[in-house]
């Protein structure tokens, strides 16, 4: 009764009746229940399947043998996938090259925050602006010009020849630096705009308290911006790490053959190889890496609302 | 000071780190070559190649309405589900709600499409609907992540809000549906707009999801640049992208322009009053 | 209070100007502050007295003048140099750190040991009577309590000066009465000058040995509470601090009186009256130093020949310790009047309508300057 009472106190009042609160919540729920996390079931059915000759390029998991239900699953997938050195290479591969890129886009976006945060009120929106406005154009096509541009005809290597920097154009595209680089790219509004909140809310005057107590500007940003900034590097950095680790346009694009990751391999074993088993299975493997890093995501979002 | 300089430089380099790519796509945008490496003197050609291309103009079309309807299905969704967040408190399962709007925004769209895919198929077998796919489980899915967007965009507008003015509608007798009509949604309008936006960009971006899901005779524009792309240079694709940067550059240059001017009249007014209201203190 | 007849000077502002892009926050102030003083600017919001409080801090930058602290010019020493520590209006404190780190960082930017730092963090604590606090988080504590880890932050570094932003703004009216008296203690225990900045006319005449009073960027008036209280030197003055009855009229300097058209007599006062035969002049007179009683049912053959007045009582503010009493005079202007209630409200012999004299003797007008 308690709960409830207090529950009512919290409430707004315009979807405040019972069946307000029932739209508003039971909506949603339903939508994304059906449309978000009950297909995860399917992939896991599917990654426990055999691959058939048939649309869908399936076999049955469930077969009727003597009027009884035989479950069909197998494990053939997961165990093709833990032996062969390609997927695992690929696993390993996506993880460490968008830990990278995370790390870059961390250390590009953070002074770009700080500089915004620091910036007179009135061009703290205009900046802002500028750091999305590139979102708001296709992503594909931003990608693609980073194809154009890092090519050994490109416009970078040709600069760089003019320049007498180098002599013979260096190889860019269809590498892992390539890949990263377009990370980096794509990503950097998601590593800014969690930042660039916490850093905007930083109390000034604890940055004024620490220079009067005797600490240098670089003592301060230490020892009192960097750890009042955390929250916000976890916000941007698993914001950028996660989609990263299964990003498919950016490796197909600017990678090369030997740049592996999984969201390019499952890609190619679903549309190149029709076997949809081990596709799902990658899928599988991928989210049950991912949902460590999303729960955390989840977490501080809500922390974040809290404090 | 030096810091400050530091920082600047930082910024200005990141923000050409940004531009630089589109802006070359607009210069080669205009390049008479097909060549990347070679210019052959400014054209327009390639727009014209750009409007007299069929499949072009029906996959645009296409994805418009797909994002249209999709942003529009979002905002309801995405917006019961943010102000559900920012003010119902605590509820059960409230936690798994979150967790369901959050992990949309980061899914790995290979994973978001390959399983929304799954669960078409499996539907089609056992309760008859959708019949194949095409432009509905396109829909479906861009409503989905988009929803998770919009969520954020409201859930952030709502907290911002004061609770005490749906409280004062309520206590003027407003009923619970006049207070949501007449003081929650005109309040939340921007927000939703923004939202809205969002869902639309999101939709119109989409490769990957749209790939997994769609079905013969729905090709999105994504998908059209992405063949073309992947065959390699396409300079009507430079032309393009310079068509959606003009697009977005002035809606943004327009918003911003009203902004500043409703700002700038807040600003004058706000003045106004003071200064009446200090003549009165000095009588 | 503490070594307020020393003479040596810690502070010297000397035509200190702060210029925000066209309004000037602060102009030409001129303001010597004597070592171990518990100094207060005093004024009203945006009369430029934080601004001038953080130019002394080094948080922001004077437009021309300079500022001394202890003989040196303090025009390219940054803050984190200064000898000086600041207690900040919102405390400051830092979220992520311990009451404990909160105090010893700013001996930590020293270089002060390990063993050293401890002990001293340990007594800065102790002075402020949060000892066994030490472990907690800001978050973790009252807002009184972290108002004194603010002042044990700011006083362990032994500052030769403390600056003190509103330092009791942030509390509840019991609770800021209560650290008034400790924040007075701490100061003389410790013997280091205080430099408060309120907008509380009460805070600063409780805690100050002297104080500046100020409005639009410019001091008004500088001198003990008492000073200042008793002669106010403008009309602005008078009306910031405290309450005042203001009246208008030609001086009589041979006669030491004043001439009101509101009042049925001159206002005649003990000192001379510094001004010109028939010149305009303001007086002011305390409510408190003014006597209230009911008018005699013969008024008119009994009235004194100067410093009265007659009128009828409009309103009663019963205070409890005192009643303060709008009288209405016949041309529409109210006079406050305060009485100390000596007996019980039960026998109040004055009620609303009721016609009343008031005087005052020769020592209680002060003329006031505009």
């Amino acid at each position: 009764m308690t709960d409830a009472a207090a529950d009512r106190v919290a409430d707004s009042p315009a979807l405040s009746t019972s069946r307000g609160r029932l739209i508003g919540i039971l909506i949603p729920t339903a939508w994304l229940l059906l449309f978000f996390a009950i297909p995860f079931l399917f992939v896991i059915k599917i990654s426990l399947s055999e691959a058939a000759y048939s649309v869908p390029p399936v076999s049955d998991f469930l077969i009727w043998q003597d009027g009884w239900p035989v479950l069909q699953a197998t494990w053939a997938n997961f165990a093709l996938i833990l032996d062969d050195p390609l997927y695992l290479q690929a696993l390993l591969g996506s993880l460490r090259i968008a830990a990278i890129s995370t790390l870059l886009t961390l250390l590009i976006g953070y002074p770009m925050a700080y500089a915004i945060a620091r910036a007179e009120p009135g061009m703290r929106t205009p900046l802002l602006l500028l750091v999305i406005l590139p979102f708001w154009t296709s992503f594909l096509i931003r990608v693609y010009a980073w194809s154009t541009l890092l090519q050994d005809q490109g416009m970078i290597n040709s600069a760089l020849m003019w320049l007498g920097v180098i002599d013979d154009p260096m190889r860019m595209l269809n590498t892992e630096f390539a890949v990263q680089l377009g990370i980096v790219y794509s990503y950097l509004p998601f590593m800014i705009l969690p930042l660039y909140a916490t850093l905007e809310r930083l109390d000034g005057s604890l940055l004024e308290a620490a220079a009067d107590l005797g600490a240098r500007p670089a003592t301060t940003f230490w020892r009192v911006t960097l750890p009042l900034s955390l929250p916000g590097m976890a916000a941007g950095c698993l914001l950028v790490f996660i989609p990263a680790a299964g990003e498919f346009v950016i490796p197909e694009l600017l990678g090369g053959p030997d740049t592996l990751m999984i969201g390019k391999i499952m890609w190619q074993e679903f549309f190149n190889n029709r076997d949809w088993p081990v596709a799902s299975a990658l899928a599988t493997i991928l989210l049950l890496l991912l949902i460590v890093p999303i729960l955390l995501l989840d977490r501080t979002q809500s922390r974040a609302e809290q404090g | 000071m030096r810091r400050g300089s530091f920082l600047t430089l930082c910024l200005w380099a990141g923000f050409a780190f940004l531009y630089l790519p589109i802006l070359v796509l607009i210069v080669y945008s205009f390049n008479a070559s097909r060549l990347v490496a070679v210019w052959g003197g400014w054209s327009v050609k390639w727009y014209g190649e750009l409007f007299r291309d069929p499949q072009v103009l029906g996959a645009a079309s296409m994805s418009l309405q797909i994002a249209a309807i999709s942003a529009t299905v979002a905002v309801v969704i995405g917006g019961l589900a943010g102000y559900a967040l920012s003010r119902f408190g605590r509820f059960r399962g409230r936690t798994g709600f979150s967790t369901m709007l959050t992990a949309p925004l980061v899914m790995p769209e290979v994973i978001t499409g390959l399983s929304l895919l799954m669960l078409f198929i499996a539907m089609e077998q056992i309760v008859g609907w959708p019949a194949g796919r095409g432009m509905t489980t396109v829909i479906i899915a861009h409503i989905t992540f988009a929803a998770a967007y919009v969520a954020v965009v409201v859930r952030s507008r709502v907290a911002g809000l004061d609770r005490a003015l749906e409280e004062a509608a309520m206590d003027l007798g407003a009923r619970p549906f006049t207070v949501l009509r007449r003081i929650t949604l005109p309040m939340l309008m921007p927000g939703l707009l923004s939202g809205w936006l969002l869902a639309f960009t999101l939709s119109l971006d989409d490769l990957v999801i749209a790939s997994f899901v769609t079905g013969p005779g729905a090709t999105t524009l994504p998908m059209l640049i992405f063949s073309k792309v992947r065959l390699g240079v396409s300079p009507d694709i430079n032309a393009l992208a310079t068509l959606i940067v003009a697009v977005v550059a002035s809606g943004v240059l327009l918003s911003g322009w009203i902004m500043l001017r409703t700002e700038r009249r807040h600003a004058r007014q706000v003045r106004a009053a003071f200064r009446r209201e200090g003549a009165m203190d000095g009588n | 209070m503490a070594a307020a007849d020393s003479t040596d000077t810690l502070v010297s502002i000397q035509g200190v100007t702060k210029d925000f892009g066209g309004t000037l926050a602060v102009d030409g102030i001129d303001l010597e502050i004597r070592r171990g003083e518990y100094f207060s600017l005093l004024g009203g919001s945006g009369c430029g007295k934080t601004t001038l409080l953080r130019m002394l801090g080094g948080f922001e930058t004077p437009t021309s003048g300079r500022i001394m602290i202890d003989g040196q010019d303090m025009a390219d020493v940054p803050a984190y140099r200064r000898p000086v520590n600041m207690m900040f209006q919102s405390y400051a404190l830092f979220p992520h750190m311990s009451v404990a780190q909160n105090v010893a960082f700013g001996l930590e930017q020293e270089n002060v040991v390990k063993s050293e730092r401890d002990d001293r963090v340990a007594e800065a604590l102790e002075m402020v009577q949060l000892g066994e606090y030490g472990r907690r988080k800001p978050h973790q504590l009252s807002g009184g309590q972290r108002q004194r880890v603010a002042l044990a932050r700011a006083l362990v570094k032994r500052p030769k000066l403390l600056l003190l932003d509103e330092p009791l703004a942030a509390l509840d009216k019991k609770l800021r009465e209560k650290t008034q008296f400790e924040l007075a203690n701490i100061q003389v225990k410790v013997g280091i000058t205080f430099i408060m900045v309120t907008h509380d006319q009460e805070e600063a005449m409780t805690l100050s040995d002297r104080l500046a009073v100020m409005n639009a960027g410019r001091i008004v008036q500088v001198g003990t509470p008492g000073d200042i209280y008793e002669f106010p030197a403008n009309r602005m003055v008078g009306e910031f601090i405290g309450t005042i009855n203001v009246f208008e009229g030609k001086a009589d300097p041979e006669n030491s009186a004043v001439h009101c058209p509101a009042l049925p007599c001159p206002i005649v006062m003990e000192d001379r009256v510094a001004a010109e035969s028939g010149s305009q002049i303001a007086i002011g007179i305390r409510p408190e130093k003014m006597r209230i009683r009911k008018a005699g049912p013969a008024p008119a053959e009994a009235a004194p020949a100067s410093n009265f007045l007659a009128g009828k009582v409009e309103d009663i503010a019963y205070l409890g310790d005192l009643s303060i009493f709008h009288v209405r005079l016949a041309d529409g202007r109210i006079v406050q009047v305060s009485r100390t209630n000596i007996t019980r409200r039960r026998d109040e012999p004055l009620t609303w309508e009721d016609a009343v004299e008031v005087e005052w003797d020769p020592q209680a007008p002060v003329v006031l300057h505009q």
